[in-house]
């Protein structure tokens, strides 16, 4: 489970869904890699990088079928997902490891809200790819879904769903996102519910993977040693099995509240979690980079933020403090987030609020604005350094459909930025007073709460 | 045409895999090593600063005190007043941090290739004139006890690990936790800091790594330029320290909120720089390996699937620590079964290693996930460089990492069931279990006032 425990303690955390929306943001001192792209026989999208330097590949299949489709069925997507390498094709759970660790590649199937994903890294060396990619090509097509390997997940995601009531940082962010996306299909976590994984049954799965695990519902985004003719030869052969299919359906408008409101959850900890904001942005918004920076001055630049400054440096009230945009297929989350000694909850809260409100009625000064400018742009080459940042990248640029020059220009976009567009945006995006606050942590020492 | 470009490819990258690893070592007169490796694939760079420090150094009492020093690094020297070295860092594009572990701490920027002078004027000034301002210390040593609550407080399974590591460990200094006991960060003050930062903040106690899209010579007349000038200081180093003898199994319960119980043993093992046998440590390595290698590895296969007794179940040993350490097991009893349950069966795994051979199969499988391992590794610089100054503060070489995959690959399954005879025994082990209390409480009523109650 975590064995990996090397005792280290770092001096700050960035939250991954940051470094994800950190990922799609570049600039154009540098441009981006060279990007080509195609679709397979069968109609998926493909996006591809050339990196001859290392003699690997790294492939990342996507499909528009994460939790946002599971319905009335709270945990179909990832179940699907996790069950995709316990048996596909001839092969048992047993012989889909063996074949991909026997050739050192490693393997990964998964889902969120927008997507499910399967990824593999692999060598180049022509054995271990061959292997690796018919491995791939029959796990996201032909998956068993059988008796044994369905009751065996799906237990394993009921323990995991007890594990996470147990850690108060997963108890505030399910909180958060059910109340902010009341009524939408983001409302629902990826792990679901004891009762809805209860109440599956096979054919479920089945359904969901004849519906969405097709080709035109696909992305494939690879990056490697390889060359055009031989990625489009790989894209062909890993989307070969699935069916043509349709583009999942648009999912329904995310509807804004009208109200704000505040929820404490009693919670036997240390400390009070606190997590706070609305719904943000879709990717593609036009006011997506005005925010992007906006937000980078705000609480998006890890210590030199301002939520950092005034919660952490200026009163040593939280570890981790930070604010982001996620934008999603529609609209993602604005989230607020601390946490901090029980007692400290309501100062804490008050603080953040405060520092929100400064910003949306004041705006950044031009210092603040040019400092996050020179760090975006001066930072573009390191989000492009591995193949691994470039895949993720791909993937998410097929699946938004943004376009192929996005990194090209972002810079361009980014220096064009102004402290009024910034300080317009956020306060017509943003209603603090129609804000989810959620605070979860222990009341008997909290007060006020 | 197809076997033509495979062929084609094959050749060039072998030539860049090894051209790629080539690695340059310097020392300056005052005693700091620098280490560049090269690597040219993107414009930027890492440097990453390396103290022989952490929390093994540290006496009963002041625990705790590297990490807080870390986290007060950047609180300002007499030229930079607090907080303004990440301004400038992330003016320059670049990121930074820092991590303190058992046996170091290392402070990193990833910069853009050009910005590099700006890392090392700013590491410079802070290895010899840090400001200690004992009202940052107040506001900051606060910060660190909120990192303790959301890492090991309020988290049962790290607060297991730490119990855990508390009663396997008798005089090993690994016995406590990197971030300090609680008593010890409420009981801290500057002036420990202070003697910390005296004691150990010397070039002639520091290695400087350097990889990315850099010039060898180039960075070494850089750090002669910013670091040439310190004078080295006396470092009076460690007494040696021995774990002692363990006489019978140690067992402890550890009783927190949670909702699913928890399994971790442990045996102690020696590593590359305690071991008699040069051999023995990657032996472990490669019997952690096969027990926890992956999802093709007996621990998965027998235990996740096949016998379905656990929904996790995991095995992790490295070779590559200061003093003689574990091999740690851990898991989570699958629905229906109990911790009992899943120790015997962790417990039948290990016996089934000392009683028959690994096969070659398992072997073979280990190497090729080590060799492709290696050339993952390379796409990352942090790691690179990561790897070399995690070797080199321990007090081993770089050079080992180039060993690795080949020491490996000599080991036998003979040797892989000898260090588990030897090793994988009752009075050597330490069993933690995490006995899951309630965690129900009284949800608050809305609006209701005068909540408060002493506790």
């Amino acid at each position: 489970m975590l064995i990996n425990k090397r005792g280290v303690t770092v001096r700050f955390w960035i939250q991954s869904v940051f470094c994800m929306v950190v990922l799609l943001c570049s600039s154009i001192l540098f441009a981006g890699p060279k990007i080509q792209s195609w679709e397979t026989p069968n109609g998926a999208k493909v996006l591809f990088v050339s990196a001859p330097e290392l003699p690997m590949m790294d492939i990342r299949v996507v499909f528009d079928a994460g939790s946002a489709r599971d319905e009335d069925k709270p945990g179909l997507a990832q179940l699907t997902a996790s069950l995709l390498s316990q048996g596909a094709g001839e092969w048992s759970a047993d012989q889909l490891a063996e074949r991909m660790e026997g050739v050192g590649a490693s393997f990964g199937t998964g889902a969120a809200q927008d997507m499910a994903w399967a990824t593999v890294r692999s060598l180049t060396e022509p054995k271990a790819l061959n292997i690796a990619l018919a491995t791939l090509s029959t796990v996201i097509a032909k998956p068993r879904f059988e008796a044994a390997d369905f009751n065996r997940t799906r237990e394993a995601m009921q323990v995991g769903l007890r594990q996470s009531e147990q850690n108060p940082a997963s108890v505030v962010s399910k909180a958060f996102f059910s109340k902010v996306f009341a009524g939408h299909p983001y409302a629902s976590h990826p792990s679901g519910t004891q009762e809805s994984l209860a109440a599956m049954v096979r054919d479920d799965l089945v359904q969901l993977h004849k519906t969405y695990y097709v080709a035109r519902n696909a992305v494939v985004a690879i990056v490697g040693a390889i060359d055009r003719q031989q990625a489009e030869k790989i894209a062909a052969q890993v989307t070969a099995g699935l069916a043509k299919g349709q583009h999942a359906p648009a999912l329904p408008e995310v509807v804004m509240a009208t109200k704000g409101v505040t929820e404490n959850i009693a919670f036997p900890s240390s400390q009070s979690h606190i997590r706070l904001g609305q719904p943000g942005i879709r990717r593609g918004d036009p006011d997506y980079f005005v925010l992007y920076v906006g937000n980078h001055i705000l609480g998006g630049s890890g210590l030199v933020s301002l939520l950092s400054d005034e919660v952490r440096e200026k009163r040593g009230l939280s570890y981790s403090v930070y604010s982001y945009f996620n934008p999603m297929r529609k609209a993602g989350p604005f989230i607020m987030g601390a946490q901090t000694k029980n007692v400290q909850a309501q100062e804490a809260l008050t603080v953040m609020r405060k520092t929100l409100q400064d910003f949306i009625d004041k705006g950044p000064t031009q210092e603040q604005l040019s400092a996050s400018k020179q760090n975006i742009t001066g930072g573009f080459p390191l989000r492009i350094a591995s193949n691994k940042d470039i895949v993720g990248y791909l993937a998410m640029l097929g699946f938004y459909e943004l376009p192929l020059d996005y990194l090209d220009t972002f810079v361009g976009k980014i220096e064009t930025i102004t402290a009024e567009q910034i300080q317009d945006a956020f306060q017509r995006r943003l209603h603090p007073d129609k804000f989810v606050t959620i605070v979860v942590g222990n009341p008997e020492v909290a007060p006020g709460s | 045409m197809r076997r033509y470009i495979w062929v084609l490819l094959l050749f060039c990258c072998s030539t860049l895999v090894l051209a790629s690893s080539e690695v340059h070592e310097f020392k300056l007169d005052n005693g700091m090593k620098v280490i560049v490796k090269e690597d040219h694939r993107a414009p930027i760079v890492v440097s990453q600063v390396w103290y022989k420090v952490g929390s093994s150094y540290e006496h009963r009492g002041i625990t705790g005190v590297s990490h807080v020093l870390e986290h007060m690094m950047f609180k300002g020297t007499k030229k930079h007043p607090p907080g303004e070295f990440s301004r400038i860092i992330a003016a320059n594009g670049g990121r930074e941090n820092a991590f303190t572990g058992r046996d170091y701490t290392a402070y990193f920027q990833t910069l853009s290739k050009d910005r590099l002078a700006i890392s090392f004027e700013m590491e410079a000034d802070r290895m010899r004139n840090l400001i200690l301002l004992p009202e940052e210390f107040a506001k900051e040593v606060e910060v660190v006890k909120e990192e303790r609550r959301l890492r090991t407080e309020d988290n049962p399974t790290s607060l297991t690990y730490e119990q855990f590591n508390a009663v396997a460990f008798r005089s090993s200094p690994y016995r406590n936790p990197v971030i300090g006991w609680m008593n010890d960060l409420d009981n801290m003050e500057v002036e420990d800091l202070q003697a910390w930062y005296q004691r150990w903040y010397a070039p002639n106690n520091a290695t400087m790594v350097v990889v990315g899209d850099v010039e060898p010579k180039a960075v070494f007349a850089l750090a002669k330029q910013y670091f040439g000038a310190f004078k080295p200081e006396k470092i009076n180093g460690l007494k040696p320290s021995k774990e002692a003898a363990q006489r019978g199994v140690i067992r402890v319960k550890v009783r927190a909120p949670a909702r699913e119980p928890y399994l971790m043993m442990g045996y102690k093992v020696p590593v590359v720089s305690t071991a008699a046998e040069a051999w023995e440590p990657y032996a472990l390595e490669m019997l952690a390996a096969v027990l926890d290698g992956g999802s093709s590895a007996r621990f998965a296969r027998n235990l996740v699937r096949g016998q379905e007794i656990a929904v996790s179940a995991g095995a992790g040993y490295s070779a590559f620590t200061r003093l003689s350490s574990l091999v740690l097991l851990d898991g989570s009893p699958a629905e229906g079964q109990s911790i009992a349950d899943l120790e015997t069966a962790l417990l039948a795994e290990l016996e089934r290693v000392k009683k028959e051979l690994v096969t070659q199969q398992e072997l073979e499988r280990i190497q090729a996930q080590v060799i492709a391992g290696k050339v993952y590794e390379k796409d990352s610089v942090f790691y690179q460089a990561m790897q070399i100054g995690m070797l080199e503060t321990i007090g081993l070489d770089w050079r080992l990492e180039d060993e690795y995959v080949d020491r490996l690959k000599a080991v036998t399954a003979e040797q892989v069931q000898a260090v588990a005879k030897k090793y994988l025994v009752e009075d050597h082990l330490t069993v933690a279990v995490l006995e899951p209390l309630p965690m129900e409480m009284k949800q608050p009523v809305k609006a209701a006032a005068g909540g408060r109650h002493a506790h």
